[in-house]
């Protein structure tokens, strides 16, 4: 799989490219500024990209920028855009086009090296990868939303790991449950919350995103 | 003749000479200014006046000036200049063709900006003021001296010897006309007490004169006093409140981030220890040292927010008020006008003052929903929140409103709180500060 990696600090951009070669992953190039970002990603058409929000020269959303900018060029190009903190704000620009193949994470979560290389796989295949810190974010702001409020604590579990972006089968493992007692769970979610079932994984994740979103 | 004497002798007579300088230009300038002061005004409304305008008060400028310099030479009545600086001129580099329309607008520019400089300045209108008035100053108080002096003068040196001239009469009272020798004696002696009082008395009469025009052609000081007192209360209040805010970070990083730091350099260092012994716990403890340092970036995380939150450095104030407003539990409208930064330091104040009251408002208020506005009035950032809470906020009772209220005052900004009993909360604030242009 081919990735273009951007991030300005040295040891986090080395650090990134011995990570992913060990999962096999082949980083065709590494970036330090947006400007360079902007032409790496339309020149390489990578499989993926890992994209640092604050990059030179501005040092404001330099990197999240760029890769917006990509994205509208190359329609999904899969871009899992990495940042010290995580904004709402950010989250719903990056997921606007409803295409797919984001995510959007706290460096922190590098630290989880198998879980951090499962979400860039995913993102690299269409999914969403978004930080746990975002969905919290988001059922906070819905707290007082009735639709929210039916949800059992489990539904809300289950609803809680579909808005990080997980399949049903990843959730099943992560709950220690059948896949089809995770089924039953979001078809109750999506009936309570009134969204239209989905047999696909990424598109149930993106129905359940725009809605907590809106 | 002792040396006293002799000094007041010759300040009197230097005085009188000034005195005569001074009614001559109060004649030659202060009619005329004022005249064109007039008319340039009554001309503003059709567009002449604004051209007319600052040549004239430039003028004006220059008589004040010179008048300065005149209390201070003759007076020693030192009399500040309130004028504000002039703006700095925007440079321009263009060639060619283009670059003549390019001058033309820059010409165009360069003007608005003196004529704004000028009539923005509060000092310009009582300049205006003070060269309508001194026409009669000038002349009455400035030239006191020499009138009293030449006038005494003729009643002793011309009028006694020319009865004839007496036709007319002579006298500051009463005219003396022709009383034979009694009238020449009257003549001589009011002539010569004239002189003297006004010999006797020019220094002190120049001073007063000087005086007068130091009420009007200085900054107003009960203004500057007031300022001072208000500066030196809001410097202390700042210095207090920084103060603290640093105690606290010292406080949170020393018992938070710091302490898990040390924890986790320990636990990779048994870690190292045993991962030969004992790989299952070194594993562990690595294990340990990772959730550490995670707890640790979190904390970290919370502390730069409450510094400077990030998404303002990224985004400014428009995106860091947008963000405030998607973490709340209730639907936020926001609108922002702002067209440019402000200074870092503005767009801190305004974001953390932003952000109480939308916490009041989900806190405190119990508020279905709220709104921001946020725009640039020209000199100020006006920011006004409102919610459709339970009302009944009073900054007066201290927490976060009143800090943020000593917060805004640093920077001689404002808040007005309406919250009555039952809602809505309305506070409007103010930040005075320039824009700086939008990032292109």
């Amino acid at each position: 799989m081919r990735v273009v990696i951007a991030e300005d600090l040295a040891l986090l951009r080395d650090g990134l490219i011995r990570l992913l070669s060990a999962y096999g992953f082949e980083v065709v190039e590494a970036v330090d500024n947006g400007p360079s970002l902007k032409r790496a990603l339309l020149e390489h058409r990578p499989d993926v990209a890992v994209v640092d929000v604050r990059l030179p020269p501005t040092f404001t959303d330099e990197g999240l920028r760029a890769a917006l900018d990509a994205r509208r060029e190359i329609p999904g190009l899969p871009v899992l855009v990495l940042s010290q903190h995580v904004e709402q704000l950010y989250s719903r620009e990056l997921l606007s086009d409803s295409s797919g193949g984001i995510g959007y994470l706290l460096k922190d979560r590098v630290s989880d090296v198998k879980q951090f290389v499962e979400a860039v796989r995913r993102v690299a295949d269409g999914g969403t990868a978004l930080d746990p810190d975002v969905v919290s974010q988001l059922l906070t702001r819905r707290s007082r939303d009735e639709p929210l409020k039916a949800l059992t604590p489990r539904e809300r579990e289950v609803l809680e790991l579909m808005a990080e972006g997980r399949s049903n089968a990843a959730i099943a493992g992560k709950l220690f449950v059948t896949d089809k007692a995770v089924t039953k769970h979001t078809a109750n979610i999506f009936a309570k919350l009134g969204l239209p079932v989905s047999e696909d994984d990424n598109r149930r994740v993106l129905a359940v995103l725009a809605y907590l979103h809106a | 003749m002792n040396g006293d004497a002799h000094d007041r002798a010759g300040v009197g007579g230097l005085a009188v000479v000034r005195s005569l300088a001074q009614a001559l230009l109060t004649h030659v300038a202060n009619l005329p200014l004022t005249i064109l002061l007039l008319v340039s005004l009554a001309l503003v409304p059709l567009g002449v006046g604004l051209v007319l305008l600052p040549p004239v008060l430039l003028a004006v400028r220059g008589l004040t000036n010179q008048q300065r310099r005149w209390a201070l030479d003759w007076s020693g009545v030192e009399i500040p200049v309130p004028y504000r600086p002039r703006p700095a001129e925007a440079s321009t580099a263009a060639g060619g063709a283009a670059g003549e329309a390019a001058r033309k607008a820059t010409r165009v520019a360069r003007w608005t900006a003196t004529v704004r400089w000028l009539l923005r300045d509060p000092a310009s209108w009582r300049d205006m003021l003070w060269t309508a008035t001194n026409s009669v100053t000038g002349l009455v108080l400035g030239g006191l001296p020499a009138a009293l002096v030449v006038y005494g003068l003729e009643g002793v040196l011309v009028m006694p010897w020319m009865p004839d001239l007496r036709t007319f009469g002579w006298g500051p009272f009463w005219p003396l006309g022709d009383y034979g020798l009694a009238g020449s004696a009257g003549c001589a002696l009011l002539g010569s007490l004239m002189a003297l009082l006004g010999w006797r008395y020019g220094p002190p009469i120049m001073r007063a004169y000087a005086l007068v025009n130091r009420s009007m052609l200085g900054p107003p000081r009960g203004r500057l006093e007031e300022r001072v007192r208000e500066l030196t209360e809001t410097r202390s209040e700042t210095v207090d409140a920084s103060a603290a805010e640093l105690r606290r970070i010292e406080r949170d990083l020393h018992d938070g981030a710091q302490a898990r730091l040390v924890a986790l350099s320990m636990h990779i260092g048994l870690a190292e220890q045993l991962v030969r012994d004992d790989p299952d716990a070194a594993v562990r403890l690595l294990a340990e040292a990772r959730e550490a340092s995670g707890t640790a970036l979190t904390e970290l995380r919370g502390l730069v927010r409450g510094i400077h939150p990030p998404v303002l450095a990224e985004r400014g104030l428009d995106g860091g008020v947008r963000a405030l407003a998607l973490a709340l539990p209730m639907p936020v409208e926001v609108t922002v006008d702002v067209p440019g930064r402000a200074a870092p330091p503005v767009e801190s104040a305004a974001y953390f003052a932003v952000a109480e009251m939308l916490a009041n408002a989900a806190k405190h208020a119990d508020a279905e929903r709220a709104w921001v506005e946020v725009r640039h009035n020209g000199s100020a950032l006006v920011m006004i929140v409102g919610d459709d809470g339970r009302g009944g906020a009073d900054p007066a009772r201290g927490g976060g409103m009143l800090g943020i209220g000593r917060r805004l005052a640093a920077f001689d900004g404002t808040m007005a709180v309406a919250s009555p009993e039952g809602g809505p909360t309305v506070v409007t604030m103010e930040l005075p500060c320039a824009l700086s242009s939008p990032k292109t």
